[in-house]
């Protein structure tokens, strides 16, 4: 087992001349008409963003066959700014969404990208089965331990004692760990990192992005906004040093003994890279013979 | 392939069985479902047809995700289509509202059992019917079908299919466990006879096209995933770019329109059937399985003298206005009988505004009116005239 302390920095640009025709370097993948975007300064959607289309470009992926869904919520906003095909659609069903888009046209690399609550609350349900069937849609999970949007409320994330606007005395509700779900219900790619880690993330989300089968991302980000302000304080950019100090980086590690409590470590890495038949691998084989037997039937009818 | 994989031909055939069969023969190639009583010979008829056709059947989690899986399907281009009953409409509602906004076409099928909660899994009733035109949050324009036996229950999935993708939206067939599970004989054309309408796709090019902008009828252009186009759509009130737009305009515009395109092709949606409703006095109004159960009292009524027409909604939303205002100056009263306990009869009586009468004949579901019933409501009307 390999523990190594995590000493990435984050990305901040240079301070380069001034020129006059300064380009996003971003520009074409995002949506610049909509700029500025409603995040708050110091959150870490930006960073998950950046990490997205950056490994949409290591995977060689043609972005004409890349459709973004996402559900409601802070994340669920990543939809609108990245300039491809791409849904904003219902609180937490992103997924069954996705689902419908991929099995009616397997071409499209489908990913969904939205928060943890979106995810693991109202469609946990959804969720757990694409996991189980394999599903071959690669979800972005943007874990801030909170819902941002509605202004603070307890998550299904929201560490034990961690205050949030409907737990003034201290969330007394065990949270998920979102990486041992997503594994144990079956997901044939588990990686967790944080918006501090966009190289690693923007690896993962590429390997993702050529992978078969069901991915699962869990980004941990910092929402400065409400989980800081009404836990430990301090702006983005502490939380995402704090985060920094807390992971450990472990690839060996048992996806579901690792949760996240309110000051210990962070175990982030790629936990599970397994090739399992995929659902439409196993519509196209598994029934193949059937179906075709059952067509002669109809053929003569 | 197999290219012969479509009936046609004479069929000894179940209700919810041509329904599926008349959703094949539109082009549906994505099925998403859940089981329930009575609409679960649907999907199995589709888990059974859709390979053959190299479509795709889902059987999903819930009720939530079968529905918010046929609106991604359908961006892709593909047609698609979910079945169930009130339980899981009431699921599927808050995915019907993103349907409306995002303007997807897509058809969903209720097979109507009695309510409200659990209610009647295994008998009928017709008492959705406004959960169709208001079930979801929002005002949005609504088209809802009511096939009267198994033979419209094909024809009318195929008209569904057929507004769906004209008017770019979700269109219900509003069935119920009666003619869902009655057999009787369908005619399937041949596959050239069948009339289907594809949706309007952009002849834009990407860099030129607005997902929202409309001419002179109110629909959008589609242009699906995959093309290049590299859209956006949101259940967010939207500007023609696709973008949120969290202002009055954008209400005023966009929100309005999903309910204006509907009441602007209103007379080229609405499909009645009248019998003897020229010259009557008393005029039934009736859809679906009742359109059938009442016509012994109507030719009774005739038979004593009184002058009774029949008229069938076909389509009960959008509801037919022009033409019950325009009857309902000319004759005595309407006899409104329902499997429910008075829904479609709060449109007609405003629609009538006092200037006839109008006679309620609820039923709770479980059963189906009886001819007394009907008769003496028919000779309530007419002696009172
Ligand atoms: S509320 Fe939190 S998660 Fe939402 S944009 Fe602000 S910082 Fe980010």
């Amino acid at each position: 087992m390999q523990n190594e302390i995590c000493c990435e920095s984050p990305i901040i640009a240079g301070t380069a001349e001034p020129e006059t025709n300064i380009q996003h370097p971003m520009e074409g993948l995002l949506r610049m008409d909509r700029m500025p975007h409603i995040w708050c300064s110091g959150c870490g959607l930006g960073s998950v963003v950046t990490a997205f289309v950056e490994g949409l470009k290591k995977a060689g992926s043609d972005f004409d066959k890349v459709a973004v869904v996402s559900g409601i919520g802070c994340t669920g906003r990543v939809a609108g700014y990245i300039n491809l095909d791409s849904f904003h659609t219902t609180h937490g069903r992103a997924i069954p969404f996705a689902t419908g888009l991929k099995m009616a046209n397997n071409d499209m690399t489908t990913v969904v990208i939205s928060g943890d609550g979106d995810l693991f609350a109202i469609g946990g349900n959804h969720l757990i089965h694409a996991a189980r069937r394999n599903v071959d849609i690669n979800v972005i999970c943007v874990n801030n331990f909170i819902y941002g949007m509605t202004g603070g409320q307890t998550a299904p994330t929201t560490p034990l004692q961690a205050r949030s606007s409907t737990a003034p005395y201290g969330n007394y509700e065990q949270p998920f760990n979102l990486v041992g779900l997503a594994a144990a219900a079956g997901a044939s790619y588990v990686a967790r990192w944080s918006a501090m880690h966009v190289r690693r993330l923007a690896d993962s989300i590429a390997v993702a992005a050529n992978k078969k089968g069901f991915c699962f991302i869990e980004v941990i980000s910092p929402c400065p906004t409400v989980f800081a302000r009404k836990n430990m304080g301090g702006t983005g950019l502490d939380l995402l040093k704090s985060f920094g100090e807390r992971t450990v980086i472990d690839h060996d590690a048992d996806p579901t003994k690792i949760p996240i409590g309110m000051n210990d470590e962070i175990v982030c890495g790629n936990f599970i890279n397994e090739d399992r038949p995929t659902y439409w691998e196993n519509v196209q084989t598994g029934i193949r013979d059937a179906v075709d037997k059952e067509n002669v039937y109809w053929k003569n009818l | 392939m197999f290219k012969k994989s479509k009936l046609r031909g004479e069929f000894f055939m179940q209700g919810d069985i041509a329904c599926a069969e008349g959703a094949v023969s539109a082009g549906c190639r994505f099925f998403g479902g859940y089981p329930i009583t009575p609409a679960s010979e649907i999907a199995e008829r589709m888990a059974y047809r859709l390979p053959l056709l190299n479509g795709a059947f889902v059987q999903f989690e819930d009720e939530i995700a079968s529905m918010a899986s046929i609106l991604g399907a359908s961006w892709t281009g593909v047609k698609s289509m979910t079945a169930s009953s009130g339980p899981g409409i009431s699921l599927k509602a808050e995915n019907i509202g993103l349907g409306m906004m995002m303007e997807v076409p897509c058809v969903i099928v209720n097979v109507q059992r009695g309510g409200p909660s659990t209610g009647l899994p295994t008998s009928w009733a017709q008492a959705d019917m406004m959960q169709a035109r208001w079930g979801s949050h929002g005002d949005y324009g609504c088209i809802a079908l009511c096939p009267k036996n198994p033979q419209e229950m094909f024809d009318l999935t195929i008209v569904a299919f057929n507004y769906a993708e004209r008017y770019r939206m979700p269109v219900f067939v509003m069935t119920d466990a009666i003619v869902g599970h009655m057999t009787e004989k369908v005619v399937v054309p041949p596959v050239d006879e069948i009339e289907i309408i594809d949706r309007r796709y952009t002849d834009k090019k990407p860099d030129d096209y607005l997902p929202y902008a409309v001419g002179d009828d109110l629909i959008p252009d589609f242009a699906k995933v995959g093309d290049g186009y590299r859209f956006h759509s949101t259940g967010l009130t939207h500007d023609e770019r696709g973008y949120p737009d969290m202002t009055e305009h954008a209400q005023l515009t966009h929100a309005v329109r999903i309910v204006e395109k509907v009441k602007k092709h209103a007379d080229d949606i609405i499909l009645l059937e009248e019998k003897g409703v020229e010259g009557a006095d008393v005029v039934v109004v009736a859809y679906g399985i009742t359109a059938r159960t009442v016509v012994p009292a109507i030719e009774m009524a005739r038979k004593k003298g009184i002058k009774v027409g029949l008229m069938r909604l076909i389509t009960a939303w959008p509801f037919p206005t022009k033409r019950i205002r325009k009857l309902a100056g000319e004759i005595a009263g309407f006899v409104v009988p329902e499997i429910n306990l008075g829904q479609m009869v709060y449109e007609v009586e405003r629609c009538a505004g006092g200037q006839c009468k109008v006679k309620s004949l609820p039923h709770p579901g479980g059963g189906i009116h009886k001819f007394e019933t009907v008769l003496s409501a028919i000779e309530e009307i007419a002696h009172a005239k």
